[in-house]
């Protein structure tokens, strides 16, 4: 229930204000920035994301932090099926793109 | 001790364990309860206890969801959403936990439509790709996760989406506190506080705790270091004879919260006369009900629910584990009738339940090191 899952603004949805693209060690799913509208993250920022919504706003380190902290939790994996669970058959499927922070966690 | 080495910064968690027993007087016995589920499930899993002395002993707290949630809110849930052309959706930690009739998934196996979900934002999308059902979303959570719930209400209201309602069971972390230090047969030294929930309600939630209720309160992250760190800040203030509020997880939470998720919750909710949690008994103030201005999408001012109340299993003791009057060995069911496998009580099925996370890890080495013996 609390995981908190970081991830990278990729794209933000010109369409939607509130909505942007996020790679969580090279998976994309597009998340909710509503909870954010008082910080406004701008492309290239980091953010835990829980349910689907962008939470905080955090530094890369702590992002990478994160991940490894969720990998020896032993929940990387439910995070992992968390974030693609997102969107339900969305047309964004999973991407995988090297070199991201943080794709060294996860198996 | 066995996992210090693969910790980050394993010489400061070393010395992190040296300064609370530095800290710690030894002919005092502290207890000190971890709020949060996620703390709960660090703890057991990290084998930080290990790393504690025998006078600081650490009390899990009410803050796991799944755990708190009384067995009739699972029953009035799935009862509306067994009429025809519903959709009952809900997040996967909710899958497994038992209703009187049978877990939503025994309900899927049955033929319900039952749905996993995995963002709030996400049933509403069932939602409006199934404009000829009625989409049920069964939300759960404290603050950590009532934010998302509200914009999903929110996003509903803005499109006019008539076939989709919130079964609305979020909870508020701090009259659960109060009613844990109101309880007689429990005494407390001081709160590891949550870390996600105060990234929306910020540390001042936690002022009267510090100044009414006279126990220090520190707000923490879920690393091992960030654990150890946060019970050294409550052992110092013990010792220095203080009570405050501190925030040792600053690098996500800000003092003041987050003004914009807060926002959201006001817009959407406000606050339950009395809500029962499983253990805890009936607390006044302590969840959260859809306002009546978003009354179309609150599953409960839209159908007629029948208000089931169950009351727990006799022989599971729960509540006591609950409220840390016992540990989680210490009930008569645990590891018999009541395993992660074939759960009995809530707190046996999520992970941050005090006794599965017991079980998979203090329960299964203890085991072990039986079955070798014997052997």
């Amino acid at each position: 229930m609390c995981l908190a899952i970081p991830g990278k603004i990729v794209e933000l949805d010109s369409q939607h204000s509130q909505m942007a693209l996020v790679d969580v060690v090279g998976v994309r799913r597009k998340v909710d920035l509503g909870l954010l509208q008082d910080q406004a993250p701008v492309l290239g920022d980091w953010v835990l994301i829980h349910v689907g919504f962008a939470m905080s706003k955090i530094s890369e380190a702590d992002a990478i932090d994160q991940m490894r902290m969720l990998t020896m939790l032993g929940e990387a994996q439910a995070a992992m099926e968390e974030v693609r669970g997102y969107g339900l058959g969305d047309e964004e499927r999973e991407q995988r793109t090297s070199g991201q922070p943080g794709q060294r966690f996860i198996q | 001790m066995k996992f210090v080495d693969e910790f980050r910064a394993p010489e400061l968690i070393t010395k992190a364990g040296e300064e609370i027993r530095r800290l710690a007087d030894r002919n005092r016995h502290y207890r000190i309860m971890e709020v949060c589920g996620g703390h709960t499930h660090a703890i057991y899993r990290f084998g930080l206890k290990d790393l504690l002395p025998d006078n600081v002993e650490l009390i899990h707290g009410p803050g796991c969801p799944v755990c708190v949630l009384p067995m009739g809110r699972i029953d009035d849930g799935l009862s509306l959403a067994a009429q025809p052309d519903f959709i009952f959706a809900a997040f996967g930690d909710m899958m497994r936990v038992p209703g009187t009739h049978g877990s939503p998934l025994e309900y899927k196996a049955r033929g319900m439509d039952v749905r996993i979900v995995y963002s709030p934002a996400d049933a509403l999308k069932l939602a409006r790709n199934h404009p000829e059902k009625h989409v049920i979303f069964f939300a759960i959570g404290f603050e950590t996760t009532a934010p998302s719930t509200a914009l999903t209400l929110v996003r509903a209201k803005a499109e006019g989406l008539s076939n989709f309602s919130v079964f609305c069971n979020h909870v508020t972390i701090i009259p659960a506190i109060r009613a844990i230090l109101d309880s007689p047969d429990m005494r407390l030294d001081g709160f590891v506080g949550p870390g996600h929930v105060s990234t929306v309600i910020g540390c001042r939630p936690y002022d009267w705790i510090a100044k009414d209720a006279g126990k220090p309160v520190v707000v923490s992250g879920f690393e091992p270091l960030d654990i150890l760190q946060s019970i050294v800040m409550l052992l110092r203030q013990l010792r220095n004879g203080e009570t405050k509020v501190e925030n040792q997880y600053k690098r996500v939470v800000p003092w003041e919260g987050n003004s914009a998720a807060l926002r959201a919750m006001a817009e959407t909710f406000e606050l339950r006369p009395y809500f029962e949690w499983r253990g805890l008994g009936f607390i006044s103030q302590s969840a959260l009900k859809i306002r009546s201005s978003y009354a179309q999408w609150d599953s409960e001012q839209r159908f007629s629910v029948p208000g089931i109340r169950v009351t727990d299993p006799k022989a599971a003791q729960c509540g006591e584990v609950l409220k840390g009057v016992l540990k989680p060995a210490q009930c008569k069911l645990f590891g018999r009738e009541c395993t992660p496998e074939q759960p009995v009580g809530a707190l046996m099925v999520s992970s941050e339940g005090s006794c599965a996370a017991y079980y998979n890890y203090e329960h299964s080495k203890t085991v072990r090191i039986a079955g070798a013996a014997s052997n």
